[in-house]
């Protein structure tokens, strides 16, 4: 137990709170009080002295027993004053059980309760955020109502902590604050509306969770945060989820119109559903214009999906809910195997997942058709279990596959559960009744059981042949026959008057029969249950007006009998018969009807579901759901708005917000499933951006096409996702891509989104290419001067605009937690690890050329390159490379182009525009710009002229695939906190002492790798950073001098090839004289 | 969402209790006692129980009923789920959950319960995070040690690292052949895994036929994407023991059943005797021994007694349950296991008109009889050479024979 001060570590305030401890001692009520009472009590008095001791283990003994009283139930208030004073333990161990047992008790002893509060106010401040967290969490525990002034006050606070797990306790506190004084309503809901626009995973479930509990009903505050509640999803821990995807399908179902056709309404099977929707779809064409679904309501759709695969069958549940609420019928198909996967988990999980599919099941057969297997009942599964998956079967039942399910049903009926038999008897009943072809064999099969030896089996038959007869009564005499004699034996009450009612009914087909079982019956009477002897009167009243010759006599004794019955419902029916049925004077004009009143045509009981009551209004998978009742706090699900509320109130238009989140718009516009759907993109006038880029939707035509829209929302969500995380700078070249593709007035029908990346490269291309003339002329000139440095103001027509920052400072957590737990919290920080890249100029661009093509085998023409370190004007994932052709022959050589490429998957090359001649000992200088993807593979092209070809290839060192990044010290810690781990290569140098002066070191790492330097507080360290030019990848350089002639190179990056590729390199660089 | 939590033994008394929002009596229990006695059976207590004022949601494992109480409407899923979890919870950290554990580790466990809901909302649930909150009892000592070596300055890096990652396939079946035909079997699988590496280290796993696997579930660590894109496996796994997937084989693939069943069970109307033989024997087992296996069978109310001979292993019969129990052992190919006998019937009554049915348990060792195959375990981002190693191995679910 001792062990977990780590995580609380040195840094909680180590004289905190003493005097607190003083104080409460000055309260406490002297010790002997308490000597009146029994041993029992001398046992807490011993706690007591151990409380008082000084020894913290005497302390953390006491409490540890403290506690065990609590966890059993007994009660330990009376040690209130004694605990709390150690409410301020310097020994975390001690101080988390005051803490467990101060909440526990804290309601009860108010007043002393108060005297720790200051040590939670001074805990608030903590620089460790657990610190600060626990003790939000305590003092919001504390159900005391004075100090509600200062939880608000400390929640206001946490809510703008740092730390997202403080701000994630600060969103529990809430609904504890709520709970204590609804009163707060307004102020808290303020906090709400805070911590909504949170971006932390962390948060997310937990203040989803608080505006369920506090206001559900202002919706208002969704709509800014729907679309990043939805993208976030994936990422937020899993109870989260629960709650989130719940929240969301009541939100979508007062935003979205109802993705339904009208009148498909209860889809049976899913063949009739699609024809149907073919049809229809035609007749709505020409009533009205199509259903297009809202883009945000198919973004919800999309984003739960994945969701299924969860672990937790609680967000499985919760996304299958979702589907059945929300999403078009025909997609609702794909949670049937996420469910049936949940049957083969816990009885409990079973239970409950077994209910909602009997729910579902009723409504829509086709889902759970092809799992019909997975819902065989097995000897050993609980009675509940059995009940559900025979429900089940039923419903599933259908003409096809009733031959297999009654040969299965057999084997139920034998079964030595015998209720479960009985159930089964039900059920076959049903199937009978549902599918007519097998009326006929049910109903032998169940004559069949009426001589089973059990009498509960017999009786469920027999109730169920009298339903079943009951709807084709013409040729059954011999199974009335049959039955009439099991009133000899059968004792249970239902299957006797059950009988009985059936004989009375077809009296007159079995005319020997009857008077008889009459006259039987007659003879029991006083002896029978109530339930029968309401049959027997019934059946007397009935042979009365048929057969009243024989029966006349016998039913005036059995009306007699009834006459003194205990039971007043017998003497009622008794009386009420009597005068129907026997005329005499006061008989009104009724008895003459009395006939057509007793055997009148009944109409057929309908065997239904005891399921199908009531239960499907109920939103699936909630626990009202499963109690068929409302629960207390249950919020129902309204029906889809006639017309939908206005969807530009989800459209964020706080700028830095809006570029969050148009990144994902513009990814769905290159999307290929806009050609699907460029009816919806008419309808929504293209004037406002964001909407136009998402209107990609369901329409009735994107439907058809079901298989691709679903590989596509894929794609596409991945796309969504990466963009995230992308580093702000691409943001900005996305968008310019996108300006471009606009001015230029194409369509954004590029089947990908790589293709309409290039495509607008090589608009920028012909736009720019003026310019980037004037700018090779110009370097050209530079060149002739050797120019150490080509990159002068020329950068402006690179419209550096682009690679603005828009940074985002995270949150950093103090790392007082141990290195793996921060890890795990930081994995739920959603904020982009590279937000504080901002590009910057090269710091150096070493003048070193390399050979392309040599002269010798050039026949005259060589061929040099070099990189110049600039952002490549032709793409902003390309490395510049400048190419310098020489005319060494004494004829013009002419148009020098560049002919096939062989370039490795994903490579993409820009090539210079050819050069149509070559003056003698002229010399050209071209750019051309290479996206290397991030990896030093080799770039292979043909070089051409006129009269040859001639194979070169460009091998990138790896410094050159980077991009200089100016940063902060502390951004650069901070960044490089952040990968460690995995990300992180390092190596030890040793070299000479004169080779560690700082502008030597600076000048040997730019001159292997285009890096920016890190402003350094420190003399011993040096820190370079760059991005990689394809990915945006963060690479810190750190070069840290030790004792000796020795120095720590340590690299961190998440491209871990790149980064130990590049220690490779920069190692013997460093390391030689 | 989860106002408290009641731990009741299969006895009745409630042995700890734990509140995490103002106190609720302890008397909201007679509600599910009363439901208890109603059900004849634990397994068939009712998970969710509404009272006056509160919901009571259960779930029964090891012999305890976690007993949920709740007050507002919440997904039942939610807290059923997570009660589970809370037992997962235990037996992670004591190695076994049941009752006695649980009192001696009162402290532990009231401070893990603590921990894992704030304002019966789950706040820590995934138990490596929670063992960094809260050390279990036995790897206390140990701990302490690395973790202050670590804080000296001695990365993670210089610690000796190993990792056992260990793979256990269980497919599982369900079949329930009546007449000799396989009614229906399925195979269902998991991938458990045992991972101790220090630092951050990327693992990939990948499959021979990842086509086989239909319907996955994943731990949360693993990338969704991937497997999406490359049906590889690809996480940073957390400490300790974690389930990584559980998969379901497709349907379309006959599964080759590796034991047969033959068995000659007859009553007489007239005689108070019943004959009993049963056979077990291995068949497409590609030359794996079966082991385990254990028979069971319901025996119907009319039998009185069985006098019976097993070949080999031991058997029980409870008078009193009618339950027949017998354990096999290793199914050897060339003797094949059976037991004979005879049973006693209730003088006079008429012979029982239904069958037992014959339940088998089995493992096969070094045997994934889904056909799925492990192709490689890959780091990434760490320099040590991890230990690897995967152990198959098959075991029967709920493997019913009609009879």
């Amino acid at each position: 137990m001792s062990s977990n001060s780590f995580a609380y570590n040195e840094q909680s305030g180590g004289g905190e709170a003493t005097e607190l401890g003083q104080e409460a001692t000055s309260t406490i009520s002297p010790s002997g009080a308490f000597g009146l009472f029994s041993s029992d009590l001398k046992k807490n008095e011993d706690l007591k002295q151990m409380l008082e001791s000084t020894k913290d283990s005497a302390k953390l003994d006491a409490m540890k027993r403290i506690v065990g009283m609590i966890a059993k139930g007994k009660n330990a208030s009376e040690l209130f004053p004694a605990v709390v004073k150690n409410v301020a333990s310097k020994n975390i161990e001690i101080k988390k059980l005051v803490y467990v047992y101060l909440v526990r008790y804290a309601e009860e002893q108010q007043d002393l309760a108060l005297l720790s509060i200051s040590t939670f106010q001074r805990a608030l401040k903590d620089p460790n955020q657990l610190i600060r967290a626990s003790a939000l969490r305590v003092l919001s525990s504390i159900r005391v109502p004075i100090i509600v002034p200062i939880m608000m006050l400390a929640i206001k606070e946490a809510s703008a902590d740092l730390s997202p797990y403080v701000r994630k306790n600060a969103a529990h506190a809430i609904q504890k604050l709520y709970s204590l004084d609804p009163e707060q309503k307004e102020m808290l809901i303020e906090v709400i509306e805070k911590l909504l626009k949170d971006k932390s995973t962390l948060v997310a479930g937990s203040v989803v969770m608080a505006f369920e509990e506090v206001c559900p009903d202002r919706i208002d505050l969704i709509h800014k945060n729907y679309r990043k509640l939805c993208n976030l999803l994936v990422d937020v821990e899993e109870w989260g989820q629960v709650v989130i995807i719940h929240m969301l399908t009541r939100y979508a179902r007062t935003q979205f119109v109802s993705p339904w056709k009208e009148d498909d309404g209860l889809e049976d099977n899913e063949k009739n559903f699609y024809e149907s929707d073919d049809e229809q779809k035609e007749k709505t064409d020409q009533r009205k214009k199509p259903y297009t679904m809202d883009p945000d309501h198919r973004l919800l759709i999309r984003n739960t999906k994945p969701l299924l695969q969860s672990r937790n069958a609680a967000v499985v549940m919760a996304v299958a809910q979702l589907y059945w609420h929300i999403s078009p019928k025909s997609e609702v198909g794909i949670i049937s195997k996420s469910l049936v996967r949940l049957l083969r988990s816990n009885r409990e999980v079973q239970y409950i997942v077994l209910q909602n599919i009997a729910t579902m099941s009723i409504q829509r057969k086709g889902m759970f058709e092809p799992y019909l297997k997975s819902f065989y009942v097995r000897s050993t599964d609980p009675t509940m279990i059995k009940t559900l998956k025979l429900e089940i079967l039923t419903n599933l039942a259908n003409e096809a596959n009733i031959s297999t399910l009654l040969r299965e049903f057999q084997t139920y009926v034998k079964s030595q559960d015998k209720q479960f038999a009985a159930a089964t008897i039900q059920t076959i009943g049903r199937c009978a009744t549902n599918i007519s072809e097998v009326t006929d064999t049910c109903l032998n099969g169940l004559v069949c059981l009426l001589s089973n030896r059990d009498e509960i089996v017999v009786a469920e038959s027999v109730v169920v042949i009298k339903k079943l007869l009951q709807m084709q009564p013409a040729q059954h005499g011999e199974i009335i026959k049959h039955m009439a004699k099991l009133l000899d034996s059968i004792t249970v009450p239902v299957a006797r008057a059950s009988i009985l009612w059936l004989i009375g009914e077809n009296c007159e087909r079995v005319p020997k029969i009857a008077p008889d079982v009459l006259r039987k019956m007659a003879k029991s009477f006083t002896s029978e249950d109530d339930l029968v002897k309401l049959q027997i009167l019934n059946l007397g009243a009935k042979l009365y007006l048929t057969n009243s010759r024989q029966t006349k006599l016998l039913t005036q004794y059995i009306l007699n009998l009834g006459k003194y019955d205990q039971n007043y419902d017998i003497r009622d029916r008794t009386r009420f018969i009597r005068q129907l049925i026997v005329p005499n004077e006061k008989s009104g004009a009724l008895s003459k009807y009395a006939k057509k009143i007793f055997l009148a045509q009944k109409p057929a009981p309908l065997l239904e579901s005891p399921f199908k009551v009531d239960r499907d209004h109920f939103q699936l998978g909630t626990l009202s759901h499963t109690l068929n009742t409302k629960a207390t706090g249950y919020l129902e699900l309204s029906n889809w708005p006639e017309v939908a509320p206005d969807p530009s109130v989800r459209n964020v238009e706080v700028i830095e917000l809006a570029k969050e989140w148009t990144p994902a718009g513009k990814a769905k516009k290159e999307n290929p499933a806009k050609k699907f759907y460029s009816e919806s993109e008419e309808e929504e006038d293209s004037s406002d951006s964001s909407s136009d880029s998402e209107s990609e939707s369901g329409s009735a035509s994107g439907e058809q096409d079901e298989g691709d829209s679903s590989d596509d929302s894929s794609e596409e969500s991945s796309s969504e996702h990466g963009s995230d995380s992308e580093s702000a700078s691409e943001v900005g070249d996305k968008r310019t891509a996108k300006r471009n593709s606009k001015s230029k007035g194409k369509s954004a029908d590029s089947s990908s989104e790589e293709e309409s990346s290039s495509d607008s490269e090589s608009e920028s291309e012909s736009e720019s290419e003026s310019e980037s003339r004037k700018v090779t002329k110009e370097k050209e000139k530079k060149k002739t001067k050797q120019d150490r440095n080509p990159l002068t103001k020329d950068v402006s027509l690179l419209d550096l605009d682009d690679f603005n920052p828009v940074s985002t400072p995270v949150a950093l957590p103090t790392p007082a937690l141990s290195p793996s737990l921060i890890a795990d919290l930081e994995g739920l920080n959603l904020s982009t690890s590279s937000s504080v890249i901002s590009v910057n100029t090269p710091v150096f661009v070493p003048v070193k050329t390399h050979v392309l093509l040599h002269r010798m085998s050039g026949r005259g023409l060589a061929a040099h390159y070099f990189f110049p370190r600039q952002p490549c004007i032709f793409g902003d994932k390309m490395v510049s490379v400048q190419i310098t052709l020489n005319n060494t022959t004494d004829r013009k050589i002419e148009n020098i182009h560049i002919g096939g490429k062989k370039l490795p998957m994903g490579m993409q090359m820009h090539v210079f525009n050819p050069i149509e001649s070559l003056e003698p000992e002229g010399s050209i200088t071209v750019s051309m710009g290479i996206d290397f993807c991030d990896s030093t593979q080799t770039a292979s092209f043909q070089l051409c002229t006129k009269d040859d070809c001639f194979n070169v290839n460009i091998q990138p060192p790896v410094g050159e695939l980077l991009l200089p990044v100016a940063m902060s010290e502390k951004d650069f810690k901070k960044e490089q906190g952040m990968l460690t781990g995995m990300n992180e290569t390092s190596t030890v140098i040793i070299a000479a002492p004169q080779n560690f002066t700082p502008s030597v070191i600076l000048q040997k790492v730019v001159n292997v790798a285009n890096v920016g330097v890190v402003p350094s507080g420190q003399d011993n360290i040096h820190r370079f950073a760059a991005k990689t030019v394809h990915s945006g990848s963060l690479m810190l350089v750190t070069v840290e001098l030790k004792e000796g002639s020795t120095a720590q190179l340590i690299i961190n990056t998440e491209r871990t090839v790149i980064g130990s590729v590049l220690l490779r390199e920069l190692k013997p660089v460093l390391s030689q004289g | 969402m989860i106002h408290s939590l009641f731990l009741i033994n299969s006895s009745g008394d409630i042995f700890l209790e734990k509140h995490w929002k103002s106190v609720v009596s302890r008397s909201v229990c007679d509600y599910f006692f009363e439901a208890q006695e109603r059900a004849t059976e634990a397994e068939n207590v009712p998970p969710v129980i509404p009272t006056p004022h509160h919901y009571l949601l259960s779930v029964y494992r090891h012999k305890i009923f976690f007993v949920a109480v709740i007050q507002t409407e919440v997904p039942p899923l939610f807290v059923i789920e997570f009660l589970h979890r809370v037992v997962d919870t235990f037996q992670d950290y004591f190695g076994v959950c049941s009752e006695p554990v649980i009192k001696d580790n009162v402290v532990v466990v009231y401070e893990v319960l603590e921990e894992m809901l704030d304002n019966g909302f789950p706040l820590a649930t995934e138990s490596n995070i929670l063992k960094e909150l809260i050390k279990p009892p036995t790897i206390l000592r140990t701990v302490v040690n690395t973790i202050t070596g670590m804080e000296k300055g001695e990365t993670h890096r210089e610690l000796p690292s190993w990792v056992k990652a260990l793979n256990n396939l269980l497919p599982a079946f369900c079949l329930i052949p009546i007449s000799g035909s396989t009614i229906t079997a399925e195979i269902q699988g998991v991938i458990d895994a045992c991972v101790k590496l220090t630092g951050m280290p990327d693992l990939t796993l990948s499959f021979m036929n990842p086509r086989l696997l239909d319907d996955v579930s994943f731990h949360p660590c693993v990338r969704f994407k991937r497997w999406e894109s490359e049906r590889i496996l690809s996480f940073i796994p957390p400490d300790g023991n974690f389930r990584l997937l559980s998969y379901h084989v497709s349907a379309q693939n006959l599964v080759a059943i590796p034991v047969y069943v033959k068995h000659n069970i007859s009553f007489r109307d007239s005689s108070s005797l019943g004959r009993f033989e049963i056979t077990v024997g291995p068949k497409q087992t590609m030359g794996k021994t079966i082991e385990g296996v254990i028979v069971t069978s319901q025996m119907p109310k009319g039998v009185l007694n069985m006098s019976l001979t097993p070949s080999q292993g031991t058997h029980t019969f409870d008078p009193v349950t009618k339950m027949l129990s017998w354990d096999v052992g290793k199914i050897n190919p060339q003797k094949l296991p059976s037991l004979k006998g005879t049973m006693s019937l209730q003088a006079g009554a008429s012979k029982p008109d239904e069958n037992p049915t014959i339940n088998l348990q089995f493992k096969i060792q070094q045997l994934a009889i889904s056909g799925l195959k492990v192709n490689r375990l890959d780091m990434y981002g760490e320099k040590y050479k991890p230990f690897k190693g995967i152990k198959y191995m098959t075991k029967a679910g709920k493997f019913q024979v009609r009879t």
